[in-house]
């Protein structure tokens, strides 16, 4: 490892709702109270999945500060890692009222400013939004982008409509005009079967499916034309298992050849808009078998550029101590391990006052 | 690396001229559903006329997404007197089955294939009639074709009888799905179609389209048609991990299943992300006996049409390499938009051993055609 890496995937993890009742208009707290509602954790990571954590860390059993403590010393100190950007995922996505959903992702993010980010200057974060009203997550994201700490807009890759669809609009227009990108992470609103032939059966087939999803999120994103647009906004697909890109890219141009008669707007290659505006985190990284495959694949993707390092810490993505699958390029390394983050978030390269 | 990415690499005419190929879907279509009434019985003939077909989308006549040409057909297709394209036996052969020496062309009857109506029985009698529109008009009249299978899907009992039915009958090649179901195909509902198939001694064909009710993507619909078909790839590939995780191909080995249309160049990937999560898959379906990508190398067959184009070409062959040269059958989708022609589809230089493989020994050795 380089020391002064930059991971650009980690999950602190609320605790439960009450840590957010500091933070909520008193209508909610009595709501839950009322309503007895407790938790809003997402299928998506059942806690005790073989998934969810790597052997050792066991933050579900302890406090904030315990959690904190494992973090620093498994993720950060352990890695010689530089910065990590905070992705917190919670059930913001999941609720169908408008207002709800803001309230809690803005009291998620007043959580993470002041028990997170007050805490351990190495951390950076995702602004949490409720996509189901993106006026509101406008608005949050504008009340967010003041502390430069937050660097990033988290949206899950499986939600109510595809990502590129205008409704969505107002949320790039904020995040690009704060110089954030926009995170798709893996995940599901749970409001659209999580396959499209259905709901599958098995928490593990889910997660497989989590690829295919960001593949048709990447043609929505091209063919609505959020990045004619939006034309500096930057997106970074997180936890999407990257070796499907060359692929889709190369189906994604070939239909856009045949018919882009459709999407005049597009007018520009898919391939070199999705170069240019799409990035992707590390890991899980679904790498093949054989070395000379990997190399192989490499020249595939084309570009030393595309790869955000991450650890997707706490879950488990790879065994052993290092987070870097074997056989990447060493060349590409310091690319991937800090200047390729620099280069996506422009607020990792300030200084925090 | 040296390789030229402007020009396609054709095979040389005269090469194909001394081989003669298997094309594994060719798209026949009634000119109008007018066509099949002398296999229908009377009642669903005036049915059709006052209700049409409900299926799970919202338009009454043609797709939920404009095609971008006619029909989805090849402008030059249409036969002489605007007959619809793959209706007329003769302007095939004039045009793609003489010309192209097809010595065995699979007939995929999707549009429409009745097996997503939502009405039961009219889905099962439509099946039936066009199975039996298929030997009648196309299988007797030219010795190179034959059909598939057309079922029920959504309803894997009435489906099971059919292939039963057909059992035996030289005229048919395979069971034929579509690939956008109501649920993933996977799943134990769908089983005994898989039984009944193995029982009939056929493959089952699962083409790309159709309408299950979920939306085309797990995020929602998206607005275009050019998504709905990069979508099929990512569908199919939800296909396959249903199949695997379910344990359909754990539970049937002698089940054999070819992806039609779907593209092919994503599943090497998503092998390799099956594999890659082995573990928490093991865990929760303990049933599962082997390593997901050994099920796809050995039960699965994908066809070439629409072949993904890299920028440089070279790569496809990586990705057919890791596929194997065992696993794809040429099919050109005539008379479709976006047919590839033998000649000139691929676009790269394959060997003589790799040409025989993919434009005819694959399939021989899938279909048991001489």
């Amino acid at each position: 490892m380089i020391p002064g890496a930059i991971d650009c995937d980690i999950h602190p993890a609320l605790p439960g709702l009450k840590a957010l009742y500091p933070y909520l208009p008193e209508i909610w707290r009595d709501l839950f109270q009322d309503q007895a509602m407790h938790e809003l954790v997402s299928n998506s990571y059942p806690p005790a999945s073989p998934l969810a954590f790597r052997p050792g860390s066991q933050r579900s059993h302890g406090s904030l500060a315990a959690q904190l403590e494992e973090l620093r010393s498994q993720a950060l100190d352990a890695w010689g890692t530089r910065l990590a950007i905070c992705n917190c995922l919670y059930g913001v996505q999941l609720v169908f009222s408008e207002d709800l959903a803001a309230a809690i992702a803005r009291a998620m993010n007043e959580w993470i400013a002041k028990e997170l980010l007050d805490h351990e200057p190495r951390l950076r974060a995702s602004i949490v939004v409720a996509p189901q009203n993106p006026g509101l997550a406008a608005e949050e994201i504008e009340r967010c982008a003041e502390d430069r700490r937050f660097v990033q807009v988290l949206m899950l890759v499986m939600g109510d409509m595809p990502l590129g669809r205008r409704f969505y609009w107002p949320i790039y227009a904020a995040a690009e005009r704060h110089g954030l990108p926009i995170g798709v992470h893996a995940g599901s609103s749970y409001h659209n079967p999580t396959t499209p032939t259905g709901w599958p059966s098995y928490h593990s087939e889910e997660y497989v499916n989590q690829a295919q999803a960001f593949q048709t999120q990447l043609g929505s994103l091209v063919c609505e034309g959020v990045f004619k647009k939006f034309p500096s906004l930057r997106v970074v697909l997180i936890e999407s298992g990257v070796t499907w890109l060359p692929a889709s890219l190369w189906r994604l141009t070939k239909f856009w050849r045949g018919l882009r008669r459709e999407v005049p707007w597009v007018d520009r290659a898919p391939a070199e808009l999705v170069r240019e505006h799409v990035r992707l985190t590390l890991q899980p990284f679904d790498a093949p078998p054989r070395a000379e495959q990997l190399e192989r694949l490499w020249e595939h993707l084309g570009s030393d550029e595309w790869l955000l390092f991450s650890t997707d810490y706490p879950h488990r993505q790879f065994d052993g101590d290092s987070p870097l699958p074997p056989g990447l390029p060493p060349a590409a390394m310091q690319k991937i391990l800090i200047d390729n983050a620099r280069a996506t978030y422009p607020r990792l390269v300030e200084a925090i006052p | 690396m040296n390789v030229s990415t402007s020009q396609p690499m054709p095979i040389a005419r005269e090469m194909l001229a001394s081989m003669a190929i298997i094309d594994c879907d060719i798209h026949p279509a009634p000119n109008a559903i007018k066509d099949i009434h002398p296999w229908l019985e009377p009642r669903w003939r005036g049915h059709l006329e006052t209700f049409g077909p409900l299926r799970r989308h919202g338009c009454l006549t043609g797709p939920a997404y404009p095609k971008g040409t006619p029909g989805a057909n090849r402008r030059d297709a249409w036969p002489p007197g605007h007959r619809r394209p793959g209706s007329d036996l003769a302007f095939m052969q004039a045009q793609h089955l003489d010309p192209n020496n097809v010595q065995l062309g699979i007939l995929n009857m999707i549009s429409p294939h009745p097996g997503g109506i939502q009405n039961p029985d009219l889905s099962a009698a439509l099946c039936t009639a066009f199975n039996d529109w298929q030997i009648a008009e196309w299988t007797t009249k030219d010795a190179r074709l034959r059909a598939s299978v057309l079922v029920p899907y959504e309803q894997p009992a009435a489906a099971a009888a059919e292939i039963d039915r057909r059992a035996g009958d030289a005229s048919f090649a395979q069971v034929l799905l579509l690939s956008r179901t109501a649920e993933p195909l996977g799943q134990r509902r769908y089983w005994p179609i898989y039984e009944a198939a193995i029982r009939a001694g056929l493959p089952v064909g699962i083409h790309a389209f159709g309408y299950g009710g979920a939306p085309l993507t797990s995020a929602g619909w998206p607005s275009f048609y050019i998504e709905e078909m990069l979508g099929h790839a990512a569908c199919c590939q939800s296909v396959l991990t249903s199949m695997v995780i379910e344990g359909a191909f754990e539970r049937f080995p002698a089940l054999r299943v070819i992806l039609i249309e779907s593209g092919f160049a994503w599943m090497p990937s998503l092998a390799w992300r099956l594999d890659k999560n082995w573990r928490s898959i093991r865990e929760e379906v303990p049933a599962l006996k082997r390593l997901p990508s050994e099920y796809l190398r050995q039960q699965v067959w994908l066809t070439t049409q629409p072949i993904e184009e890299p920028e440089v070409r070279a790569h496809l062959l990586d990705i057919m390499e890791w596929i194997g040269w065992d696993r794809l059958m040429f099919a050109t989708d005539y008379p479709h938009w976006d047919y590839d022609d033998p000649a000139r589809c691929f676009p790269v230089r394959l060997s003589a051993d790799q040409q025989s493989r993919l434009f005819r020994d694959n399939a021989r050795a899938v279909f048991g055609a001489n």
